[in-house]
Parts: structure tokens; C-alpha cells; sequence
């Protein structure tokens, strides 16, 4: 049984083991696009599928956020990733399949998949 | 679109970008009467009158070019398929109100689809935002308050991983706690 009182021990865990604030604020921010033709795309099984593979390899300064149209309704789900000191990287035509490959190869071994972007529709 | 949860959460997009600080959305599920009402509430900067009757006139829109229309009347005609209707109450510098009906039991009426994935994946991408969602199936009424969770937190914040963990796993058991599993169907 999960109760709101179990987040008191979450916040003593948090606040023993990182300064939450410098952390996350210098780390890689992943960015959903969250309009409706996005939504209506997939954006939210793509979502969802950064959060669980996030969570399971405990990347923990990896923030997810949500932005409106990117832009380009048909190459939605579209997902930006910003790294400190990198250029900005778009994914496009996301699926929880390829979610699983980027988080593996971009955020955790820093690869980029070239084949995912919006580079390779072009 | 093919869940009631994903019209939500793009009904919810405008809150957001409509600057919104604390968006309330509550769901009843009314079997016995048939009635399904969905209520979003923000106190974001709100429309004028004559704006709020243009949203819902697909003829009065500027941006006919978009493939999947707009989200409100994508909504409203979904609802007007299932007896129900929209209806927009704003007020500028206040907030708006949308309010969505549906005969519950319609035989066009999609599934509610996944409200937790719904609901969690807001307050993830918004932590700063405030949440109040509230879900009664007939007696049974299942809450999720960013207020009361961040009163609990202190400084930790809504997207720290752990808290991520207890959201899911909160939210998806008193979602299965209402109506022995909400009407995901
Ligand atoms: N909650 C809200 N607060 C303020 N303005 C809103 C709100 N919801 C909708 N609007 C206005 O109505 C317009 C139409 O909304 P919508 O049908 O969702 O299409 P879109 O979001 O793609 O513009 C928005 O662009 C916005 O100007
Ligand atoms: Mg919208």
C-alpha cells in the first residue's frame, strides 16, 4: 500500500544522499513535444517509456520536460535532448521501441543514433 | 483520439501554455444515471467571451491547415457524438473551466485509456505546476494533490526519481482501488 506518508522517507533519503538543487539543474534535459498532433502521434507512450528506462538505469540528472508544436506534425513524436556544452539533438518519429535504444546509446554511452534524427529525414 | 485520456491531457496543454499555476481536473464516472463528466480548471490568464466562441467554431479558426484540428472541438465533437458536449467558462485574468459530458455507457464513447500515464506524465513534466485530480467511480473517489505531496516533500521535488516511483505506483493503485479498476476499456 503506497500513502503520502511514505514521502517523508523519501525526502530524508533525498536530501541525505544529493544537493537536489545543483544536480539537477547541470544535467541532460530531454524534452517532449506535447501539442496535439504530438499527443495524437504517440507523444505519451514515449514519455512514459523515458521515465521507466530513466528511472531503471537511475539517471538521475536527467530531467524530463514538454514543450508545444516542434514544428513538423508528421515526423511527431518528437523529442529535443540538450546536453550541457552539446548541441541540441532532435529525434523524431519516436516510439517506446526507440526510446529504449537512445536512452541506452545517447544518455547513458553518449552516442548519438543518427538514424533517429531529424537530420536523417532530410 | 483513442483514449478520453489523451483529449485530457491535450485540453491540459492549453493550461499550460495559458500560464497556469494550479490546474484541477476531476472525472465522475456516474453509472448509475450514465453520465461521465470531465471537469479542467486552471487559473491560467483566461479568454474573453468573444474569443471562448470562436475556440469551439472549427469555421473561425486561423490554423485550418493542422491535420488533427484543434483540440477543443476534436473534443467537443467527440463528446457530441456520445450525447454529451464542451462547454468553455472563462474569464480573463481568472481562468478557465472546460467541461466535457459523455453518455458513459455510448457505444462510441473511447475508453478512458490511461489516466495515470496521464496525470503522472504532467506532474513530471511540470513540476512546478500544481495537480489536483480527483476520480469518482460511483461511491469510490481516488485523489492526487501536488499540494499535499509537496507538503510532505519540502524541497525535494516532484520529478525526483523516487518520488516519480511513488507517483506511478500511487496513482495506479488507487486507480485500481476505484471501481476495481477504472474503466480503462
Ligand atoms: N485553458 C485555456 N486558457 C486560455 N486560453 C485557452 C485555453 N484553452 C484554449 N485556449 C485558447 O484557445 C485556443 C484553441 O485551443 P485548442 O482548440 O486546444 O487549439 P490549440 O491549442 O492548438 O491552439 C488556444 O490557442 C488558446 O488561445
Ligand atoms: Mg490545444
Amino acid at each position: 500500500m503506497k500513502s503520502l506518508e511514505q514521502l517523508a522517507a523519501i525526502r530524508k533519503k533525498a536530501l541525505d544522499t544529493v544537493n537536489i538543487r545543483t544536480e539537477r539543474t547541470e544535467g541532460t534535459r530531454v524534452v517532449v513535444g506535447m501539442a496535439t498532433c504530438g499527443i495524437a502521434a504517440g507523444a505519451r507512450p514515449v514519455l512514459n517509456a523515458f521515465t521507466d528506462e530513466i528511472s531503471k538505469r537511475n539517471l538521475s540528472s536527467v530531467t524530463i520536460t514538454q514543450t508545444g508544436c516542434i514544428g513538423v506534425c508528421r515526423l511527431e513524436p518528437m523529442v529535443e535532448i540538450y546536453t550541457p556544452g552539446q548541441e541540441k539533438v532532435t529525434y523524431v518519429n519516436m516510439t517506446a521501441e526507440k526510446v529504449a535504444e537512445v536512452v541506452h546509446s545517447h544518455l547513458v554511452n553518449g552516442i548519438v543514433i543518427n538514424q533517429y534524427t531529424i537530420g536523417a529525414m532530410a | 483520439m483513442r483514449e478520453l485520456s489523451l483529449h485530457i491531457l491535450d485540453i491540459i496543454q492549453n493550461a499550460i501554455t495559458a500560464q497556469a499555476k494550479l490546474i484541477t481536473l476531476d472525472i465522475i464516472e456516474d453509472r448509475q444515471n450514465n453520465w461521465l463528466t470531465v471537469t479542467i480548471k486552471d487559473n491560467g490568464k483566461g479568454m474573453d467571451e468573444a474569443f471562448v466562441k470562436t475556440v469551439l467554431d472549427p469555421f473561425c479558426t486561423s490554423r485550418k491547415t493542422r491535420k488533427v484540428g484543434l483540440g477543443l472541438s476534436l473534443f467537443r465533437t467527440a463528446a457530441q457524438y456520445c450525447e454529451g458536449d464542451l462547454t468553455i467558462a472563462s474569464e480573463v485574468g481568472v481562468g478557465t473551466t472546460v467541461t466535457v459530458t459523455f453518455r458513459l455507457g455510448h457505444i462510441d464513447r473511447a475508453p478512458m485509456g490511461d489516466m495515470g500515464g496521464t496525470v503522472v506524465g504532467l506532474i513530471i513534466m511540470n513540476p512546478t505546476l500544481d495537480f489536483c485530480y480527483g476520480h469518482q467511480c460511483n461511491a469510490q473517489t481516488f485523489t492526487l494533490d501536488t499540494r499535499e505531496i509537496r507538503a510532505q516533500l519540502g524541497d525535494v521535488p516532484l520529478n525526483y526519481p523516487d518520488v516519480v516511483e511513488w507517483l506511478k505506483a500511487y496513482t495506479a493503485e488507487g486507480l485500481e482501488n476505484i471501481v476495481g479498476g477504472v474503466n480503462t476499456k
